[in-house]
């Protein structure tokens, strides 16, 4: 017998079908990516852990050692691969290019919102919206013709070097920093603002000790977005450190940083030789550099969320 | 639903055009040293043109990036400045070795600089750092600034190998290009470095080495000594069009014309030759 409304009942109606199938493709895809990191991680940390496992590298050798040299052995016999003068590159270039970076960022953020949101939104905002969009190879043209020359001359030096990189990395990071910042600040409630004028605060006391203060978390999270960016750059700063891998002697003699030596020799190693493994090790360092980025933000986030 | 069909639409008519792309064109990858890379690109440019439906896919990527993937059999034909065997972790039984042309690697400083002439001992203490100011050679009172190529990188080894008599060099400074070297030694004042011929230009100014220019008459009579094989390597079995491309560029009419024209120096001219440890000997009969 048939029943058509035990049928149209008991059926998958379109729309459930419809929903089964959109359900499908986003699990799909989600899946798709998630196993896409994982193998990136799992590629990366086999191959970079081989230096370890197989040519016995001492780890706090790697890290605290400064003469790279993959084809040359110490008494041991194992390969000399101190990474410290690439650590301490990228490290220096990083911190000091932020320093410098975060006061004109978080300057910005504040004209921007509390003192000319009008004027702002109608020239900064464009301006530091294009100096993201700019490559980072014109960055190090820039830098190589114009910064090393400048720095050449009023520092001494062959001009490349610490310094050359902060200058250019500052350029490069402060559009980062200042829009989260501005971000930021924007998500501090309207009434904060209100009532702090209410009882009578001046308009410079209002953005330090209020906004600023309630903005403080969003303003932790935009400067490390700025270092992590700053430390995963690579080929404007290559174009510009010099790519020498001493210890720096000063801001203006040639040093390197991790992501300018792999860009340099990816080239001339062999896949599958200890000069090839030791690069990816030092990939190995940056992706961890980067994980620990990642955490430290969801922790300002997770702490720092105004109640 | 209308978009629905409209995607599948576009998908099926995407898959056809991708289809009518794969004929009956042929083609073969050439990668590494970037040295080779404008002979080869000329090169194949030609050889397109006469040999209508084989397209010649030429990359760079360094010697090291050349030699490991002939090795794996990732490409057809793979460009290297070096001997296989002096590479580190290359079987180079596995490869067929063709030497499409000799280079010649020349000494260039700042233009600024008056000094025209160096012994070989005495650029051999500077790239070594034993001599670091420009006075102790006759210039100027001028620091000297190194800049190096990345180690590993093809012209670099010959030139250490002819150069520096198993000296070590000075860590200094290192770029990965030619033609950033050429850049930085055109800007930096008191700056010394080495490019291959075809990569001088009036930006630098060329060295004479113990008295010798870097002349192609005196690379073929090995007056001057820094110098060294292109080499193109293929696979044993490998596709018959990478040997005939190879062949191609060894005919007399390239190696006349595109060879000599971009400052590289045909084989068959050379009255010396090297072998895969350093050996200069003079080929017998000339």
């Amino acid at each position: 017998m048939h029943d058509s409304i035990k049928e149209s009942l008991t059926m998958r109606s379109t729309s459930a079908k419809r929903e089964f199938r959109g359900k499908f493709l986003a699990m799909f895809c989600t899946t798709i990516i998630i196993i896409l990191v994982l193998s990136l991680i799992g590629f990366i940390a086999s191959k970079g852990i081989t230096i370890f496992v197989s040519d016995k590298v001492n780890i706090i050798d790697f890290l605290t050692h400064s003469i790279w040299s993959a084809d040359k052995t110490d008494s041991q016999g194992r390969p000399l691969l101190g990474a410290l003068p690439m650590i301490m590159g990228s490290f220096s270039v990083t911190f000091l290019a932020t320093i410098i970076a975060t006061p004109f960022a978080i300057a910005a953020a504040v004209f921007m919102t509390e003192i000319s949101p009008k004027l702002g939104k109608k020239v900064l905002q464009p301006v530091i919206e294009l100096l993201v969009g700019i490559p980072s190879v014109v960055y190090g043209f820039i830098g190589v013709s114009v910064v090393i020359p400048f720095v050449r001359n009023t520092f001494g030096g062959s001009g490349f070097g610490i310094l050359a990189g902060t200058f250019v990395l500052f350029v490069m990071i402060l559009p980062t920093i200042t829009s989260m910042s501005i971000d930021a600040l924007k998500a501090v409630p309207r009434h904060y603002r209100e009532a702090a004028l209410a009882v009578g605060a001046t308009r410079w006391q209002t953005i330090s000790r209020v906004v600023l203060r309630a903005g403080a978390p969003g303003l932790f999270t935009a400067v490390v977005f700025g270092m992590a960016r700053a430390f995963g750059e690579a080929l404007a700063v290559q174009m510009v450190i010099g790519n020498a891998m001493l210890l720096p002697q000063n801001l203006v003699s040639p040093a390197s940083t991790l992501t300018s030596v792999l860009t340099m020799n990816m080239g001339n190693t062999v896949m599958g030789t200890t000069a090839n493994n030791a690069l990816w090790s030092l990939a190995l360092l940056l992706l961890l550099m980067s994980l620990l980025f990642n955490t430290v933000i969801k922790y300002i986030a997770k702490k720092g969320t105004l109640k | 639903m209308k978009k629905i069909g409209l995607l599948i639409l576009s998908l099926i008519t995407v898959l056809i055009l991708t289809g009518c792309g794969q004929t009956k064109e042929k083609t073969i990858t050439v990668v590494g040293s970037s040295a080779v890379q404008p002979l080869a690109e000329s090169a194949s440019e030609i050889y397109s043109e006469q040999n209508k439906g084989v397209y010649i896919n030429v990359q760079g990527g360094g010697t090291g990036t050349g030699l490991s993937q002939i090795q794996s059999g990732a490409v057809d034909i793979g460009n290297s400045d070096l001997f296989a065997q002096e590479k580190k972790g290359i079987d180079a039984k596995q490869l067929v070795d063709y030497k499409i042309c000799v280079v010649g690697i020349v000494p260039v400083v700042n233009k600024d600089l008056k000094i025209k002439n160096l012994t070989l001992t005495q650029l051999r203490k500077i790239f070594a750092g034993q001599i670091t100011n420009w006075q102790d050679v006759g210039g100027p009172n001028l620091p000297i600034t190194i800049i190096n190529r990345a180690s590993g990188s093809g012209t670099r080894s010959v030139f250490e190998k002819s150069v520096m008599n198993n000296l070590e060099t000075k860590k200094s400074q290192e770029q990965d290009s030619s033609g950033m070297v050429r850049q930085i030694i055109a800007n930096t004042p008191g700056s010394i470095s080495y490019l291959a011929m075809p990569y001088i230009n009036s930006d630098v100014k060329t060295l004479k080495v113990d008295g010798h220019e870097a002349t192609k008459q005196n690379i073929v009579d090995n007056k001057w000594t820094i110098w060294s094989y292109e080499h193109m390597y293929i696979q044993k079995n490998g596709d018959p069009l990478a040997k005939e491309f190879i062949d191609f560029i060894l005919s007399k009419h390239v190696q006349k014309n595109v060879v000599e024209k971009m400052r590289y120096i045909p084989i068959s001219e050379m009255n010396y030759q090297k072998d895969d440890h350093g050996k200069t000997t003079k080929i017998g009969g000339k």
